[in-house]
């Protein structure tokens, strides 16, 4: 391992600029002759729009324009669309109902945006936006997925709101494995809803240039292409060559930042409209009624256990709430993001899944930070250790009872596993955590009043996502490989364009250190450009922990190439044939002799070409590639979560956190760690704190960040994390990815600990304060009732 | 329009603004120093945090008027512009404190502040709670701690406001 190459802790690239207060975000960006947009949104969760007055706010002073869904369906702009393909048990396809940018019929839920007010400055914006009058006949509205399918009909394509059901595996077989069980553990789950909440809000601006008849978008979006296609290809703005997508520092994703949004697009349209570039910045409030939010699963699960505690099969039923719209990759989250990980790390014969995804007058749902992942994780790691509880069975042992073992392993819901070392992990997490030690842990915990509990999560996920034959056949829209190009200088530096995009992962400096690793070249040489639809071709953007085992990949592969054509170049040079030379730490030799080119000669001489003709080979040294994964990948690992609680006030503090999780090969350790102390936070947050609340009329109760708990830094331990490695068989630098591992084992360790600690399953996330002081309370009636 | 007059990382500003114009919005948009960003509008998450007279301020939630005939110190201001970075932010590069960068200014004064006040020896106790008004989505806190308490070791003996 080299300082620089893979492997190493290399400090960040980017971090001059953000420590400086130099980075440039979207909000940064100040266009020439540049307006504000503010929008108008419906206060309502559900209700028809009889009228919308804007005379009187167009008269005010600076407005420019005040835009209504009537204008933009006359202007034939296209609906949003969610582009993944579910088809229910019966054939039939997903219900998906037209979403409009800008609403003009109906209102779905609070926040929809029903008008637009584009003025001169956002103080004037914002005073004409109280001017418009909406005049609306309010309906019934319905937020709880479980109550959707018997409420007022949204949507009129989807009768009982519902847009599929949906099933995976085997039904018959996994009934008689229940049937023949020896203990059946029986959950019912609600996986609370989450707001993202990337501390920078969604910002765009929209810029039509009438000369060239084209646009640019400046947006904060972790798929700057994908968004040029879709605005183009479905929305219908403008043609592929004529729309520019810009995506410049983006403060944080966690999936809010993939999907194509109203305002984007509204954005854009006005600019045209008012002849002006048109910027909007969400606020915070703005942002928790309009990204995307996730999560919001109603579950019955049951494990069946056989006479050892084997697992012999598990059977779930999951209501998933989808909001008031489909949002861009809204239905694979509850289905093939959720139910093929439902096997977990155990070696499981029966599993079927039946999913029912529904509408709901709530902002729309789609991937947030594991996406699918997490509420699995929770379906199956609770199982198993309430399992355990119940059979009185250690929880380790009944899991490494169960784990797959040989690899590679198809688990009965399309996944086929391909390396890992499930026993290794949870034994390195067990030794890190002192698990030994905590029965004394605990007897000192009681003596101070409070009690302790220790709680496990050994999880897995699919990631490096994803092979575009495997996910087209289960109706993405798109394919999941990734691009990439390596630019070659004269001078021997190098630029780096890749499809995937860096809102805080630290692509800079990994996407450069495996060209440094790979060519011997300082890695103050490379520059990795991205987020740029006019340099970069295109690319499928970062999100699914894919940029390392796809957008990596990618380069991988360009760089064979590079090495391959700077070969040739150094075989004319050396005077030598093509398979004498050999490539090494940026040095080229021919083989037995001492005749060498170093790395910057090759460079240079693949552009002067005085060595060699056109005919004998091309000038220049760029190569693209584009690569499709084979498989995904299979981060896994062993979280232990180790609680104390407080049994007067129910406040419960995670006083230890212990990860050991196999990523495969780790490029950067040092932002590794980052990532998964982010991802385990995340998930701590859904666990003890988070949740967006919805009262009964469709109001966002908790719709600020004063009254949605995000954790902070008291909130949270400092965190143990460590790798084991088993390398990913199918990319060639062996990458699993790491960015959502720690958000998708969480939630299950906190709540396994805290219910081990006051000895009651009867816990619903997030588990505050109050709900485990009334847990406690609960199952302390209950016990003096039996007695 | 009133005139407002301030001190902005040593140089002197005046503007004409509307009065409900806030100190944030008279740094990023009339000033262009765009390194202070705004990442709540309830006064939560720390991103806009600046120095107003030697003390933490959150900007959104401080008019420029509020802010007349003061000095402020923003992250740009925090660190010579040609000479090498502040201990903390240098603290903040080294221990991995930061990720999409977003909420780093913010922390970055905060912390600053937070020596300013309590010290060169800082606890994670300490850090933690003193770390409340200020919201991070990507580093789980772990690395801005350690950041922290070592910024606020190699700042002793440097001067204090910066």
């Amino acid at each position: 391992m080299t300082a620089t190459g893979i492997g190493a802790a290399v400090r960040r690239k980017e971090d001059f600029r953000f420590v400086t207060g130099k980075g440039q975000y979207t909000d940064d960006i100040s266009r020439p002759g540049e307006t504000r947009a503010v929008f108008v949104r419906s206060p309502h969760a559900h209700a028809k729009i009889k009228r919308v007055e804007t005379s009187a706010a167009a008269a005010m002073p600076g407005v420019l324009a005040v835009l209504t869904g009537a204008q933009l369906a006359a202007d034939k702009i296209g609906n949003l669309i969610c582009g993944w393909m579910i088809h229910s048990k019966d054939g039939s396809p997903m219900k998906m109902a037209p979403h409009p940018a800008i609403a003009a019929e109906k209102v779905c839920y609070v926040g929809d945006p029903v008008a637009v007010v584009v003025a001169e400055t956002l103080a004037q914006a914002r005073d004409a936006a109280e001017q418009v009058k909406v005049d609306y006949e309010p309906l019934p509205a319905v937020t709880d997925p479980a109550k959707a399918q018997s409420a007022t009909q949204i949507h009129e394509v989807a009768p009982k709101n519902t847009i599929f059901q949906w099933s995976l595996g085997d039904a018959d077989a996994t009934d008689a494995a229940l049937r023949s069980a020896k203990h059946v553990t029986r959950l019912d789950i609600v996986n609370n809803r989450m707001v993202p909440n990337a501390m920078e809000p969604r910002v765009a601006i929209g810029e039509y240039d009438r000369g060239s008849d084209s646009f640019t978008l400046w947006n904060t979006t972790q798929n700057p292409h994908v968004a040029r296609l879709v605005i183009s290809a479905f929305i219908g703005m403008a043609p592929e060559n004529k729309l520019r997508v810009i995506a410049p520092d983006v403060g944080g994703g966690f999936g809010s930042k993939i999907f194509i949004y109203p305002e984007e697009v509204v954005c854009l349209w006005a600019s045209r409209r008012v002849g002006r570039p048109v910027k909007w910045t969400a606020e915070r409030s703005e942002a928790f009624l309009s990204d995307a939010h996730g999560r919001d699963h109603a579950t019955h699960a049951e494990m069946a256990f056989g006479e050892d505690g084997k697992i012999l099969g598990i059977k779930v039923k999951t209501i998933a709430n989808l909001g008031g719209y489909m949002s861009t990759f809204s239905s694979s989250i509850p289905t093939y993001l959720y139910a093929t990980l439902l096997s977990g790390e155990y070696d499981i014969p029966a599993i079927y899944c039946e999913v029912d995804a529904v509408y709901t007058n709530t902002v729309p749902i789609d991937a947030v930070r594991g996406a699918g992942r997490p509420e699995a994780t929770f379906v199956v790691e609770r199982l198993v250790e309430v399992g355990a509880r119940e059979m009185g069975i250690d929880p380790a042992d009944l899991r490494k009872k169960n784990f797959i073992k040989s690899f590679p392993h198809q688990t009965p819901v399309i996944m086929a596993y391909d390396a890992g070392d499930y026993d290794a992990s949870l034994k390195a997490a067990m030794e890190l955590a002192d698990v030994k030690g905590f029965a004394k842990r605990k007897r000192e915990s009681v003596r101070s009043g409070k009690l302790r509990g220790i709680g496990y999560s050994t999880y897995i996920e699919a990631c490096g996502i994803a092979p575009s034959q495997a996910v087209g056949s289960l109706g993405a829209g798109v394919g999941l490989w990734e691009s990439a190009e390596v630019r070659v200088n004269p001078t021997g530096s190098i630029e780096v364009l890749t499809g995937s995009h860096s809102h805080g992962q630290g692509h800079e400096t990994t996407f450069a250190q495996v060209v440094a690793d790979r060519l011997g070249v300082p890695i103050e040489s490379i520059s990795v450009v991205h987020g740029d639809t006019d340099k970069v071709q295109f690319g499928m953007g970062t999100y699914g922990s894919r940029s390392g085992a796809v957008g990596i990949s990618a380069v991988v592969k360009a760089l064979d190439k590079v090495e391959a054509k700077a070969k040739k170049v150094a075989a004319f040079m050396l005077e030598a044939s093509e398979g004498d030379i050999e490539f090494k730490d940026g040095k080229f030799t021919v083989a037995g002799t001492d005749k060498s080119a170093a790395w910057g000669e090759v460079a240079l001489n693949a552009y002067i070409a005085h060595k060699f003709t056109g005919a004998q080979l091309e000038p220049g040294l760029k190569e693209g590639a584009f690569y499709d994964p084979t498989n995904f990948t299979f981060p896994a690992g062993c979280h232990i979560c180790e609680v104390e609680v407080d049994p007067d006030t129910g406040r419960t503090d995670v006083v230890a956190w212990t990860a050991v999780d196999d990523f495969g090969t780790v490029v950067n350790p040092m932002i590794v760690e980052g990532q998964v102390h982010g991802g385990v936070a995340h998930g701590i947050g859904q666990a003890l704190l988070e949740r967006a609340v919805y009262n009964d009329d469709g109001q966002l109760v908790s719709g600020s960040l004063l009254d949605y708990s995000m954790p902070r830094a008291d909130h949270l331990p400092s965190l143990q994390v460590s790798t084991i490695m088993t390398k990913a068989p199918s990319n060639p630098l062996g990458i699993k990815g790491c960015g959502e591992a720690g958000a998708i084992a969480a939630p299950a360790a906190v709540i396994n600990a805290i219910t081990d600690a006051i000895g009651s399953e009867d816990l619903a996330m997030p588990a505050t304060s109050q709900a485990v002081w009334a847990a406690i309370r609960k199952a302390g009636k209950l016990q003096q009732a039996a007695e | 329009m009133p005139a407002v007059s301030m001190t902005v990382n040593g140089k002197a500003v005046t503007a004409d603004v509307d009065p409900r114009t806030l100190l944030v919005q008279f740094l990023r948009e009339h000033l262009r120093l765009t390194g202070t960003h705004v990442g709540c509008d309830t006064s939560q998450c720390g991103a806009c945090v600046v120095h107003l007279n030697g003390i933490a301020v959150k900007s959104c939630t401080t008019l420029a008027l509020q802010a007349d005939g003061g000095t402020v110190l923003t992250i740009e201001g925090l660190a010579a512009p040609d000479g090498p970075l502040h201990p903390m932010q240098e603290a903040f590069r080294e221990h991995h404190g930061l990720q999409c960068g977003f909420c780093t200014p913010g922390m970055v004064m905060t912390a600053v502040d937070m020596v300013n006040r309590l010290g060169n020896d800082l606890d994670e106790h300490t850090i933690r709670e003193q770390l409340d008004g200020n919201l991070c989505r990507c580093t789980g806190y772990h690395n801005i701690v350690k950041a922290i308490a070592a910024g606020a070791k190699a700042m002793t003996g440097a001067s204090k406001a910066a």
